[in-house]
Parts: C-alpha cells; sequence; structure tokens
C-alpha cells in the first residue's frame, strides 16, 4: 500500500515517532520485518495499542501461564473479558479484578470512576447483570500531601459511578504505605450473575457479518491512554490528564439493559467491550479469537467531535462503548433495542474471511495489517529476574501495654473503620446484600434463591516485599479465611498483579515470586484463577510501590440464612482456631506502632489452612459457632476487638500461654487461624469437632460486658469505639 | 391490589419495589416505561422506584418529571390515586409539583448509604396504617440530594396538616433536612413521597423489616377499598 503524503494529522513515522509511542527500538523493527515497509501513522497507533504492556501482557505471560486456571467448577477462564464459575442450578457468576491506577492518580475521581466503569462493562458483556462490586484501594502515607486529596476524590468517583449504575458495593481494602505515594492503586472488582448456558463470548464466527458500534458516541478522550498505562511516572504527569477517560454511568446502565435485552433476543454473535485502546483491542479480539479478518469503515462510527482521524478514532478511550458482531437477519430488531435506550447503533463494517485488519476512512485505507500478528505476534520477554533476598531475621520486639496498643492499632490509619468509605457506597441496592461491608467477606443473596455468593479481596503487600513467595500464598489464604469466615465454600478466584517497572530484575522477581505463591496456594485450596489483570511500571521517579498481588476470591453458600456473621452474644466462649507462635515479623504491631517493617512475614502452611477453613465452615453449618471472624492484621486482639465492635459487646482474652510474650501472643500474625464464638453449652462439642479435624483450639476467653481486656489490661468499648471510629476521618482532614 | 413500577432509564430500584409490591400485594405489579403516555387500566397504586432517572446530571428528578408517563401519573393522582415515590421517586414527585418544597445536596455534600432511626409520625394514611403513631423505626438511606427544605408556611402547614408521615429519629439526621423530614403526604394523603428505601428493609435476611409494614398497610387498605 502507498502511504500518504505527511500531514499535520497524520505525520511521517519514524523511529523517533515510534519511541514516543512506547515502542522499544528493536519492537519497531520487529513492525518493519512484519509488513515490509513504514507503517502509517494509524498504523503505529494500532501496533503501540497492541503491543504495550497493559495489552500484551509481554512482561508477565510467560508466568502468568503457570497458574491453574481449571477445575470443574470453571465455565470459562483467562482470556474472555471475565471468568465464567458454576455455581449450581444452571447458574453461573462471572467476575473479574482490574486495575486503573495510573489514571485514579492524575485525575482520581474519573479515573476511579471510569476503573468501575470498564469492569462493569467487562461482566455484562459476558451476560451477566453486575450484582456486587468490591475495590482495594492503595495510598500513600496519611500524611502526605496528595494523599487526602487522592482519597476524596477516589471514593467519590467510586461511588459516583456505581451507585448511579445500580450495583452494590460490598467490600474490599483500604491501605496507606509511603511506598504508594507517587502512585495510588486503584483495583475494581466486579461479579455478576448469568445462566450457565448463556454467556456470551468474544470470538466472531461467519464472512460478512455486521460488525456494530453500540453505546456511546466517540470522542477524543482517552486517546493513548493505555500506552500510558505502561509507563513510569515523572515530573510531566500533569500533561497527562487528557489521556483519563469521562466516565458515564447513566448510559453504562442504559447500555447494560440494552445489551441484556439484545442478548436475550438472540441477535448476538459475538460482543466485546471497548475498553483499553477501544476500538483498535475490540475489533482485533474479535477476529483474532475467530481467526477471521475485520474491516472497519470509521467514517460511520458515531463521533462526538467532527474531523476527528483515523488514528484518533482508533486509540479513543471513550467509555460506554461495544463492538458486536450481529446476526444480519436479527438487525431490525437490535436498532430497536438501542433505540429504545436511546444509544447509537451503527454497522461500522463487517468480518472478512482474510486475515487482515482493513481500516478504512471515507474510502481511504489508513491502516491494512495482518490481524493476527497484532496479536500472536505481539512480544513477549523473558525478563531477567533476581529473587528477592531472605529477610534478616527479626531482632528485639519492643513491648507494649496491650490496650494500648490494640487502641492505637484500631484507631491508625491502617486499622481504623472504613465506614467514611463505604457509606459513600451505596452498598445495598439490588436488596439481597445479606452481609455489608465492614465484615471478613460481603454476602449478596443469589436472587430469587436461597443460595449466597461471599466476596473477598485481600493481600498484604508489607509480606509480599520481604518473601514475595510467602506474600503470594498468604494473600490467597487471607482471602480463602474470609469467605470461610463467612460460612462460604471458596470457588475460584481472580488477581490483580501491581508491581513496578519490570525492566529491573528485582521488581520482575518480585512478580516472579508472587505468581509462584499464588499458584501453589491456589492449587492447594482449591481456588483457580480465572480472570486477572497486570498492572506494571506503578513507579514514580524511580520508586516503586510495594509488590500489591491483590486477590479477589468468590465463594458458594447453599443457604445464605446460614451465613455466618461477627457478632458474638455475651457469654459466648471465644475459640482460638489454628496454632499460635507468635510470628511478628512484618507485623502490624511492628509496622503501625513502631514504624519497623522487619523480619521475614510468616510462613503460610497451606494444608492447615485448608483444614482450619473446612472445619470454621463446618462450624457454621452445624450450628456450633455463632459467629467467626479470620486473623490476620493485628492477629487476636484485633480480630476479638472487631468481633467486640460488631456486637456492642466487650470480650475478654486469657494472657499469654508460658513462655510467650504479651506482643506475641495477642499480636503475632501467625496465619491459619480464627476467632469463633459459641454459647457456653457448645464449647465441648466444638472443642471436640475441632480434634477430630486435626485442627489446634482452645478457649481462650469469653464474650460479655463493656471493655475489652486483655490479660490484665483493658479498654471500654466506647474509647474502642471512638478511636476505630474517628481514625478515618482524620485521614481526609474532615476531624 | 394492582400496582404499577414506573421505569425511568436510570432507575436503578425498580426490581426492588417490585419484590417488595409482590410480597405484600401476591401480585406482580405492571413495570410501565417511562415513554408510555397512558397507565394500564384499574390501578390502585403507582410506585415511582429509586434510582438515578436521567443520570440525574441535571437537579434530580427533574428530566423523569417531564416524561411522558408524568402526566398520566399526575391525572391519576388528582383523580384520587395512590402514589408512592421512594428516593429518586420523591425527587421525581417533587420536581413534578405533586409535592411541595425541593430536595437540595446532603448537607455532608457526600453520599450517605446507612440505617437511619425514623418516627412514625403520623399514622393516618393508607401508606402508615401499618404503624402506630410516635413508632420508632429502622430504615437505610442511600442518596446525595435527600435534603427536605421548604418555605416557613409549607413547613407549618405540613405540620398542621399531619403530613409529615416520617421524620429522622433526633440526632439520626443524614442529610440536614428541614425539622428532619424525611417523607411527606399530599393534602389528600393519597401520595407519599420519602427519601428512606422501605422496600430495602423489607426482608429479615437483610437486616431489618421494618418497611414491611408500610407495604402490607397499604395493601390492606387498598384490598379494603
Amino acid at each position: 500500500m502507498s502511504a500518504s503524503a505527511a500531514s499535520p494529522q497524520e505525520p511521517m513515522v519514524t523511529q523517533a515517532l515510534a519511541a514516543d509511542h512506547g515502542l522499544k527500538p528493536d519492537e519497531y523493527q520487529r513492525i518493519l520485518d512484519l509488513l515490509g515497509r513504514t507503517p502509517t501513522f494509524t498504523e503505529l497507533g494500532i501496533f503501540s495499542a497492541m503491543w504495550n504492556e497493559h495489552c500484551s501482557y509481554k512482561s508477565s505471560k510467560k508466568w502468568l501461564r503457570t497458574l491453574p486456571t481449571e477445575g470443574p467448577q470453571v465455565i470459562c477462564g483467562p482470556g474472555e473479558n471475565a471468568g465464567v464459575v458454576d455455581i449450581g442450578d444452571g447458574q453461573a457468576v462471572v467476575f473479574k479484578m482490574e486495575s486503573h491506577n495510573h489514571p485514579s492518580y492524575i485525575e482520581p475521581y474519573q479515573g476511579a470512576a471510569t476503573g468501575v466503569g470498564g469492569i462493569l462493562r467487562d461482566v455484562f458483556t459476558m451476560g451477566a447483570r453486575p450484582i456486587a462490586a468490591m475495590n482495594a484501594l492503595s495510598f500513600g502515607a496519611p500524611d502526605h500531601p496528595k494523599t487526602a486529596h487522592l482519597v476524596r476524590g477516589v471514593v467519590e468517583g467510586i461511588g459516583g459511578y456505581g451507585n448511579c449504575f445500580g450495583v452494590p458495593n460490598i467490600g474490599g481494602e483500604v491501605r496507606f504505605h509511603r511506598s504508594y505515594n507517587g502512585n495510588c492503586l486503584v483495583n475494581a472488582f466486579a461479579a455478576g450473575l448469568a445462566q450457565a448456558d448463556r454467556i456470551f463470548y468474544s470470538a466472531a464466527s461467519g464472512v460478512g457479518m455486521p460488525v456494530v458500534y453500540l453505546g456511546a458516541k466517540t470522542g477524543r478522550d482517552g486517546v493513548g491512554g493505555a500506552t500510558m498505562a505502561s509507563a513510569e511516572f515523572d515530573d510531566s504527569i500533569e500533561e497527562k490528564r487528557p489521556t483519563v477517560q469521562v466516565g458515564d454511568p447513566f448510559t453504562e446502565k442504559r447500555l447494560l439493559e440494552a445489551c441484556l435485552e439484545l442478548m436475550a433476543s438472540g441477535a448476538v454473535i459475538s460482543i466485546q467491550d471497548m475498553g483499553a485502546a477501544g476500538l483498535t483491542c475490540s475489533a482485533v479480539e474479535m477476529g483474532d479469537k475467530g481467526d477471521l479478518g475485520v474491516r472497519l469503515d470509521l467514517e460511520k462510527v458515531p463521533c462526538r467531535e467532527e474531523g476527528m482521524t483515523a488514528y484518533e478514532m482508533m486509540l479513543s478511550e471513550s467509555q460506554e462503548r461495544m463492538l458486536m458482531v450481529l446476526r444480519p437477519e436479527k438487525e431490525a430488531e437490535a436498532r430497536a433495542i438501542f433505540e429504545k435506550w436511546d444509544l447509537d447503533f451503527a454497522v461500522v463494517g463487517e468480518t472478512i474471511a482474510e486475515d487482515r485488519f482493513l481500516v478504512m476512512l471515507n474510502g481511504e485505507v489508513k491502516a491494512d495489517l495482518p490481524l493476527k500478528a497484532l496479536s500472536g505476534e505481539a512480544p513477549e520477554y523473558d525478563r531477567p529476574w533476581v529473587p528477592t533476598p531472605p529477610a534478616a531475621p527479626l531482632g528485639e520486639v519492643p513491648q507494649m501495654d496491650p490496650a494500648e496498643a490494640l487502641t492505637r492499632l484500631m484507631g491508625g490509619p491502617n486499622g481504623c473503620s472504613r465506614r467514611w468509605v463505604w457509606e459513600q457506597y451505596d452498598h445495598m441496592v439490588l436488596a439481597d446484600t445479606v452481609v455489608r461491608p465492614g465484615s471478613d467477606a460481603g454476602v449478596v443473596r443469589v436472587h430469587g434463591t436461597r443460595k449466597g455468593l461471599a466476596f473477598a479481596a485481600d493481600v498484604t503487600p508489607r509480606y509480599c516485599v520481604a518473601d514475595p513467595v510467602e506474600g503470594g500464598r498468604q494473600a490467597v489464604a487471607e482471602a480463602f479465611r474470609n469467605l470461610c469466615a463467612t460460612g462460604a465454600r471458596p470457588l475460584a478466584a481472580t488477581d490483580n498483579l501491581n508491581f513496578g517497572n519490570p525492566e529491573k530484575p528485582e521488581i520482575m522477581g518480585q512478580l516472579v515470586g508472587c505468581i509462584e505463591g499464588i499458584g501453589e496456594a491456589c492449587r492447594a485450596l482449591d481456588m483457580p484463577i480465572v480472570s486477572g489483570n497486570v498492572s506494571l511500571y506503578n513507579e514514580t521517579d524511580g520508586q516503586a510501590i510495594l509488590p500489591t498481588p491483590t486477590i479477589g476470591a468468590v465463594g458458594l453458600l447453599e443457604d445464605v440464612a446460614r451465613a455466618i456473621r461477627m457478632a458474638p452474644a455475651a457469654g459466648d466462649a471465644l475459640v482460638l482456631i489454628g496454632e499460635t507462635r507468635g510470628h511478628l515479623g512484618r507485623s502490624a504491631y511492628l509496622a503501625e506502632l513502631f514504624g519497623r517493617e522487619e523480619g521475614p512475614p510468616p510462613p503460610v502452611d497451606l494444608a492447615a489452612e485448608r483444614r482450619a477453613g473446612e472445619l470454621v465452615r463446618a462450624l457454621g453449618a452445624e450450628g456450633l459457632a455463632r459467629a467467626a471472624h479470620d486473623l490476620s492484621d493485628g492477629g487476636l486482639a484485633v480480630a476479638a476487638a472487631e468481633m467486640a465492635l460488631a456486637a456492642g459487646v466487650g470480650a475478654t482474652l486469657d494472657g499469654p500461654p508460658e513462655g510467650m510474650t504479651p506482643a506475641a501472643w495477642f499480636f503475632g500474625e501467625d496465619q491459619a487461624r480464627y476467632l469463633v464464638s459459641c454459647a457456653p453449652e457448645a464449647l465441648e462439642p466444638l472443642l471436640a469437632r475441632a480434634r477430630a479435624a486435626g485442627v489446634p483450639a482452645r478457649r481462650v476467653g469469653a464474650a460479655g460486658g463493656d471493655a475489652v481486656a486483655l490479660g490484665g489490661a483493658r479498654v471500654s468499648l466506647a474509647d474502642l469505639r471512638a478511636a476505630h471510629e474517628g481514625g478515618f476521618a482524620r485521614i481526609v482532614s474532615e476531624a | 391490589m394492582k400496582s404499577a413500577v414506573i421505569v425511568f432509564p436510570g432507575s436503578n430500584c425498580d426490581r426492588d419495589m417490585a419484590v417488595a409490591l409482590e410480597r405484600a400485594t401476591g401480585r406482580r405489579p405492571a413495570m410501565v416505561w417511562h415513554k408510555d403516555a397512558a397507565l394500564p387500566p384499574g390501578l390502585d397504586l403507582v410506585a415511582l422506584p429509586g434510582g438515578f432517572s436521567f443520570g440525574d446530571y441535571l437537579r434530580c428528578g427533574a428530566i423523569a418529571a417531564r416524561s411522558p408517563i408524568m402526566r398520566a401519573v399526575a391525572d391519576f393522582a388528582a383523580r384520587g390515586g395512590h402514589v408512592l415515590g421512594v428516593c429518586n421517586g420523591f425527587q421525581v414527585l417533587i420536581e413534578a409539583g405533586l409535592l411541595p418544597g425541593a430536595l437540595m445536596r446532603n448537607a455532608g455534600l457526600k453520599f450517605v448509604c446507612r440505617d437511619v432511626a425514623l418516627n412514625v409520625v403520623t399514622a393516618d394514611s393508607p401508606f402508615t396504617r401499618g404503624y402506630e403513631a410516635g413508632a420508632r423505626i429502622v430504615i437505610p438511606v442511600a442518596h446525595h440530594d435527600g435534603c427536605y427544605v421548604a418555605p416557613p408556611e409549607t413547613l407549618a402547614r405540613l405540620r398542621d396538616e399531619d403530613r409529615i408521615a416520617f421524620a429522622y429519629a433526633p440526632g439520626d439526621n443524614p442529610n440536614g433536612s428541614a425539622e428532619d423530614i424525611a417523607g411527606i403526604l399530599s393534602a389528600n394523603r393519597r401520595t407519599l413521597g420519602m427519601m428512606p428505601h422501605p422496600e430495602r428493609a423489607n426482608d429479615p435476611l437483610l437486616g431489618g423489616t421494618d418497611g414491611a409494614a408500610l407495604f402490607e398497610g397499604l395493601a390492606g387498605a387498598l384490598m379494603d377499598a
């Protein structure tokens, strides 16, 4: 093809221009070799969109392949818009987690809002109605000048989008650590409910089938967003604001309803949402998966602005758009559905037999590329990596009055109540929320049934940085525990891997190590990874975030009325499940109270996790346990205090056993542990049940009174509540 | 009792409302699209659900109030029909002029979703007859624009005519509403608008059943009618 003459809109392509698009010299050479000519400007844009880290997973692919992705419950694993898992009765849960880190740092409200929008679209593209959302957020130090602004904007953006769309936001996590000062993390999770035999995929089929554009119009917003998200930040960050998209949850809500109506009509052959790199990624994906070519006539694309170039249209990341391959005989019916919802519906191209991605504008060829090569030939790297050296052993651990330590942990930035956050999220819309935020896992009823679905999101980055493999295992184990603590049987998980620059061997070593640990834990706990997302280059001026592989996990309750809660009754015995050795390395106790991030993280015994989790589920199902809570940050004392606050009933814990310090006993973070409560008469049967299961269990105290007592130390429930509830407002400068 | 739920683009509590009405009446409500010009015949109740009609990008409820169906709803109310508006539905009723006053941005300027304690101020309406006047109930709110305001003479009239149906319990006003107003009745007592969501407090599994008496009382009243 003859490249048309250069113009201000369509400059000549050179190696320098390719570099501006984030393509390395060898990657650009690969394009020249593939085409046997210089690409056009539009083609360069398409390659940069398809081959950036965000879309191609070029640094992580080799390692992601090692994760377990299959199981009898898995209907669809990674590779589609979201994972699909069987929940019985012909129903399926569809879910995924995805990051919107870079945009949220640049423009917190819109960045976070469109992150929610993107993940919701991933779910309903597959034919599922979204029924739950969560968010895992990481911010910089509470006293960093940008933190309060980012927290307020991100939380408001998540609420603004999800509340309007109408999906309950039922959980997640919020953490603060100075390593996120220049790179906050916004990991958005969504889950939807579908008929197991009515799942929609992206693979096109049939030659000459109309390719239809659905939803909102295309504007210049977000052009180059995926490329931006694949680079480190530096001082020029403020100039990147135009690459952040603007969300329109009202249009998304209409798009949901219109798509579900359309899917029910039988008109859809395949469908793909336009997310990162919009029209480019979605069209290539549909062609590639269906072994077909695609021709697009861009003058038919509904545009918000006049005079948009082919380059801009192909790279726009305008939100709330879908691409679909339609059964031609259903066109009139499909168009009527979209007109009813006042949404755009335009036939913009067709499937073609050759392996070709042909992009035309007003009869002029703007791109003519081998389609399969765009994804199949994308670079893949086996980047050099070094394992993280073992952490130095933990030195002397300072002691503090346990009641004071507890109060400070419970009121500190990482331990205080997140009510300020989740009260800004509608967590009850759809009227199926059974366990609200603030518990181990959020639980929603499967509408019209007795079943429930539990959702949890977890990771402990300060463990991951000390020992990525152990940290990876622990993230999965904690998510598993949170599901078990509500009585749910863990089904599967999604991973959102947030790391620094993979071109640095030590960062690559963190990624490799965490994936190894995650894979091992997912295999041992029967929780295959069915979807996920990788976010690299989370660095500013060379400073990387803590490795943060967030695990989103989903579990099933056969009878949601039997969900285990967190609130004991006065007089209940408190029973500690699992073995306590008093591990304080990398503990919240050391990090939050003494500013020390030292020692190795607690080891994870996956077989013990499994036994303990199965025991707790059984205790709930058999009615032996009244309440349960997993032990994680802050150990036994924090778990007891959280249960006490949930119930409005105090708790008394015995002091440490012989040979253990109060700090190790009350605040140690040994894994595979739960605190459960039971009626006094249920204590013996409960302990017998634990013995039979081979799980250590012992009575460690009782619920009652109006204080939390730790051995001899005590703090009133009122003081504890004031510290716990007041903490967050101080961070966002509202107190 | 025969009921209908109006569906605006952006309504997102339409199903929740239908579930609550069906539970109380045993009959599935008709779902009526906002572009329709007429209501189904023989209705006893029209419900306007919560959500974000038209995104609420302008004043909440302002565009929905001008939907084709709202003329029919106004006629229905004028003929003595019963109309219930919850949350966005309350905002629509106000924008349509079927209830007095205005709903402004919450005093805290943030969206707020939580349980609130309410006082049932009057039991003298088809909506509140299932409660005792003065009863304390707990029902969740979820809104960004629920701060009720009205001129002093309107507030006085609402008070004098016993048209304040629900008030936030002292100290638990989530949005800064005048006189802690959470819900008000029309002059004929057959239209109720309220910010809290009774349809979310209608099932013991969901953490409360204090909203059930509203639907059951209504079903009883309209069954008797």
